[in-house]
């Protein structure tokens, strides 16, 4: 069987300045997966990023890439992986066809190779006809392509992201998906910390998340999203009845004159909501889940994990 | 890293610096050059015609191999420092911590980078004096291995600066109060033996002194030290600051968390 893509056991973190950042964490990511982990600013993401990447050194604990201990093996863990990073790192004044073959030379792949694989990622992102310029003249999302490119040189078996698409607009970040999708498809095991947890949602098949430096839910998304036993919805009316109707197992919430908030189990039927409605004449016009199920749990379990810290 | 793979990355590093140094010539070729024409216009000139020969040289002759040795050291000292910590400052030194690249390659690669630099201004000094007065290179195995050493020690030193930085104040600190005090200190504008005691013997304990001297006995074939003690020292610092340079690097000083 073949090793893990990572594999982490124990994983510590504590700064100089005495803040335990990683408080003993395991993870297990399968070759091929696409793999979410979350959590909120400060929990530990970008530590445990810091230390796979060799930016960080633990305190105590072990990670291996494929294998490979990032700390008795660095340099070959380090062949194995891609990173992009969530701050903008590299040379401003530089033009992305010299920031792309550059990185590849420090994986000592020769020049050819190099220029070869820096225009084929370029224009896969859609920046060749930005190659030739100083990268300070890129969009914010050109920028943040121009990273994922720059992480492809070495074609990595695992590639890191950590929050890859923050401040990008949507149609760029919707090409960027693709990208990587494609790339995870073609058997890289991508690794992704976002924000958007609907990104999470739709692209990663397991999740962790991650709070005050502990593992608080590792799991398959489906699993995870299965725990989600309450849903809501919003629903926009033509018109709001004088007094809103009881449903047994609904609770509604008139939210303004033209719209209503519906809470109800997730076995729970959407006929007899829509029937008393009926019945009281009101028409809706549309209707749409209330927020992302994801974002919904991830509150909870972040929540959850912090009443039972105090 | 096999050494193929490794003579990739070091080529790399080089490429990226000596591209820098072209990329920004008017602030790393120009400067240096109009400042010691300064340099040969006044003292060599104006009141170098007025103190006659030292060591049987015209003055002008005798300052030429130190003002040469005091641009490649402080070159060679700019260079490293600046890029290194501009690498640290705007983050993409990142790129090379992230990679496979042994920190022995990545020191390799900058160090190699500011000799460049110290040997294109050194060279170009050279040929702005050649228009103020004549020269002979007497020794040039010796000429050429001070020259490399001196660039050596004081790129070195400029990488161990740039690793403890923390702001472009601190990497500007020690060319003001230590490497300029000391350069001119080091016997470029004189001979030690003019010096009575004691500052003749606290001369000795200026690492410049040996460089300058190593450098001008290669040039005019004479020195204020002696020559095989002055290789001696500056390869003392190289060996030195490499492994203080490296254990920084392993141990990720200003680098890693």
């Amino acid at each position: 069987m073949s090793a893990p893509a990572l594999q982490v056991n124990d994983l510590r973190k504590t700064y100089g300045n005495g803040v335990e950042a990683l408080k003993g964490i395991s993870l297990t990511v399968q070759p091929g997966d696409f793999f979410a982990l979350l959590g909120p600013n400060g929990a530990g993401k970008s530590t445990l990023i810091g230390i796979l990447s060799s930016l960080v050194n633990a305190t105590g604990g072990e990670a291996e890439i494929f294998g490979v201990s990032v700390h008795r093996n660095r340099s070959a863990a380090m062949q194995l992986i891609g990173l992009v990073p969530q701050e903008l790192n590299f040379n401003q004044f530089e033009k992305p066809i010299d920031i792309c073959v550059n990185q590849a030379g420090f994986y000592g792949i020769g020049r050819k190779t190099a220029t070869e694989r820096a225009e084929k990622y370029l224009k896969e992102l859609r920046l060749w006809d930005k190659a030739h310029m100083q990268a300070r003249t890129l969009s914010g999302g050109m920028k943040r392509r121009l990273m994922i490119a720059r992480a492809m040189m070495n074609e990595p078996r695992l590639l890191i992201l950590d929050e890859p698409t923050a401040g990008v607009d949507i149609e760029i970040r919707r090409s960027m998906w693709q990208f990587v999708s494609a790339i995870n498809a073609a058997g890289t095991t991508v690794i992704l910390t976002t924000h958007y947890l609907e990104e999470a949602e739709q692209l990663c098949r397991n999740i962790a998340i991650i709070d005050h430096g502990k593992i608080v839910e590792n799991t398959s998304m489906k699993n995870l999203l299965s725990k989600l036993d309450v849903e809501s919805f919003v629903l926009d009316v033509a018109s709001m009845p004088a007094e809103l109707p009881t449903i047994e197992g609904v609770t509604l919430r008139r939210v303004d004159d033209h719209t209503l908030e519906a809470e109800m189990a997730r076995s729970h039927d959407l006929n007899s909501l829509f029937g008393v409605l009926t019945q009281r004449g009101v028409v809706v016009t549309s209707m749409r889940n209330k927020t992302n199920r994801l974002e919904e749990l991830f509150v909870r379990l972040v929540e959850h994990g912090r009443e039972v810290a105090a | 890293m096999s050494a193929s793979i490794n003579m990739v990355a070091l080529g790399t590093i080089v490429r990226r610096e000596v591209s820098r140094i072209t990329r920004i010539w008017t602030q790393t070729l120009i400067p240096p050059a109009i400042t010691m024409t300064l340099y040969f216009v006044i003292f060599g000139k104006l009141v170098g015609s007025r103190i006659g020969t030292m060591h049987g040289f015209t003055y002008m002759q005798y300052i030429v191999p130190g003002l040469v040795m005091m641009s490649i050291i402080t070159n060679s000292y700019g260079n490293i420092s600046s890029s290194f910590f501009g690498a640290k400052f705007q983050r993409f030194v990142e790129e090379m911590l992230v990679s496979p690249m042994p920190n022995w390659v990545m020191l390799s690669g900058y160090v190699i980078g500011a000799v460049v630099r110290g040997v294109v201004v050194g060279a170009l000094v050279l040929v702005i004096a050649l228009f103020f007065t004549d020269l002979h290179i007497t020794h040039w195995a010796i000429t050429f291995f001070s020259v490399l050493l001196g660039a050596t020690v004081f790129s070195l030193a400029g990488f161990v600066n740039a690793m403890f930085a923390k702001k472009f104040d601190d990497i500007a600190l020690v060319p003001t109060f230590v490497l300029t005090p000391l350069t001119y200190l080091g016997g470029v504008f004189y001979s030690i033996d003019l010096l009575g005691e004691p500052w003749h013997t606290m001369s000795q304990v200026n690492p410049i002194l040996y460089m300058v001297n190593a450098f001008r006995y290669g040039v005019l074939g004479v020195s204020d030290v002696d020559v095989v003690t002055a290789f001696a020292v500056m390869l003392a610092f190289v060996v030195g600051l490499t492994v203080i340079a490296l254990v920084l690097l392993r141990r990720g000083a200003g680098l890693r968390s």
